[in-house]
């Protein structure tokens, strides 16, 4: 059952994704790119990470994505682009050959190491959010403590970024 | 069970989709959504390693990932902002401004 929903949310995250970046109105590659989000945090919830699909679902979907979205529209873009380099297909079958060599090396690898010491059964006790919250308010505080204040450097630098300048008027001698 | 190679193999996929986009679309506003599918295929990584290595680390890190990526995109919307005002394009092969 677990395997029905992987292949389910794999396929649809990379649909979504391809559809993203070759789709050719910028408004549909942002609805492709929400499809994107949506189905990488049904692969964290497969994965017993209920906390980070909560914050995947609020923080990209319901943050980013509608800042990119506000964007769009803002700026009211048409879809008048080129898209390749003309000589494109002579960079595409070896793209490919070494795309497929690269997944084929991932999925034979055995991918094994040393274990933490929070297996299913402890997480599952007292759910994700109490095992997530106990190890980044005891070893990653620190860390915790920085994204705050690179949040906050972000805010900031987003806002004197987009500001409206200030018109300069040289005859009245003041700025 | 699904094995863990599954998820990095979904996870290499996306990544290389989200690069694909990063090398070939002319839209700066698509060229960020480019960086948002890598940095998912990032986390998705983190993620199968966290739940199969049954380590917490893995999942704290896609959690300051998701603060990056929300830092990232609200500075590289503003500077699109900035730059459509001054050129009213966001076709990246136009800012070279700053090129040497």
């Amino acid at each position: 059952m677990v395997a029905v929903f992987f292949a389910y949310f794999a396929l649809v995250s990379i649909a979504a994704g391809v559809l993203t970046v070759s789709l050719r109105n910028p408004v549909h590659c942002g609805l492709a790119l929400l499809a994107l989000l949506m189905h990488v945090s049904g692969l964290f919830v497969l994965l017993n990470a209920e906390f980070l699909w909560a914050v995947q679902v609020i923080v990209y979907a319901g943050a980013i994505l509608v800042l990119y979205l506000f964007v769009l529209m803002l700026l009211n873009l048409k879809a008048d682009e080129r898209y390749f380099h003309s000589s494109y297909p002579y960079f595409l079958g070896p793209a490919l050959l070494g795309a497929g060599y690269v997944i084929f090396l991932l999925i034979r690898s055995p991918f094994a190491g040393a274990k933490g010491n929070v297996p299913d059964a402890a997480v599952l006790e007292h759910g994700d959010t109490y095992a997530v919250g106990i190890k980044m308010f005891s070893d990653h505080l620190l860390q915790f403590e920085i994204i705050g204040v690179f949040l906050l450097g972000a805010i900031i630098g987003a806002i004197v970024l987009a500001k409206t300048p200030k018109s300069i008027d040289p005859m009245s001698g003041k700025e | 069970m699904v094995p863990l190679s599954a998820y990095v193999a979904v996870s290499a996929v996306l990544f290389m989709t989200g690069l694909l986009g990063v090398l070939i679309r002319r839209n700066f506003i698509i060229v960020l959504m480019s960086v948002e599918i890598m940095m998912n295929a990032a986390n998705i990584n983190l993620v199968a390693f966290s739940h199969y290595l049954e380590s917490m680390a893995g999942q704290l890190t896609a959690l300051f990932f998701i603060a990056v990526a929300a830092g990232e995109a609200a500075v590289g919307l503003a500077i699109i902002i900035v730059v459509f005002r001054g050129k009213v394009s966001t076709n990246v092969d136009e800012m070279n401004v700053l090129k040497w």
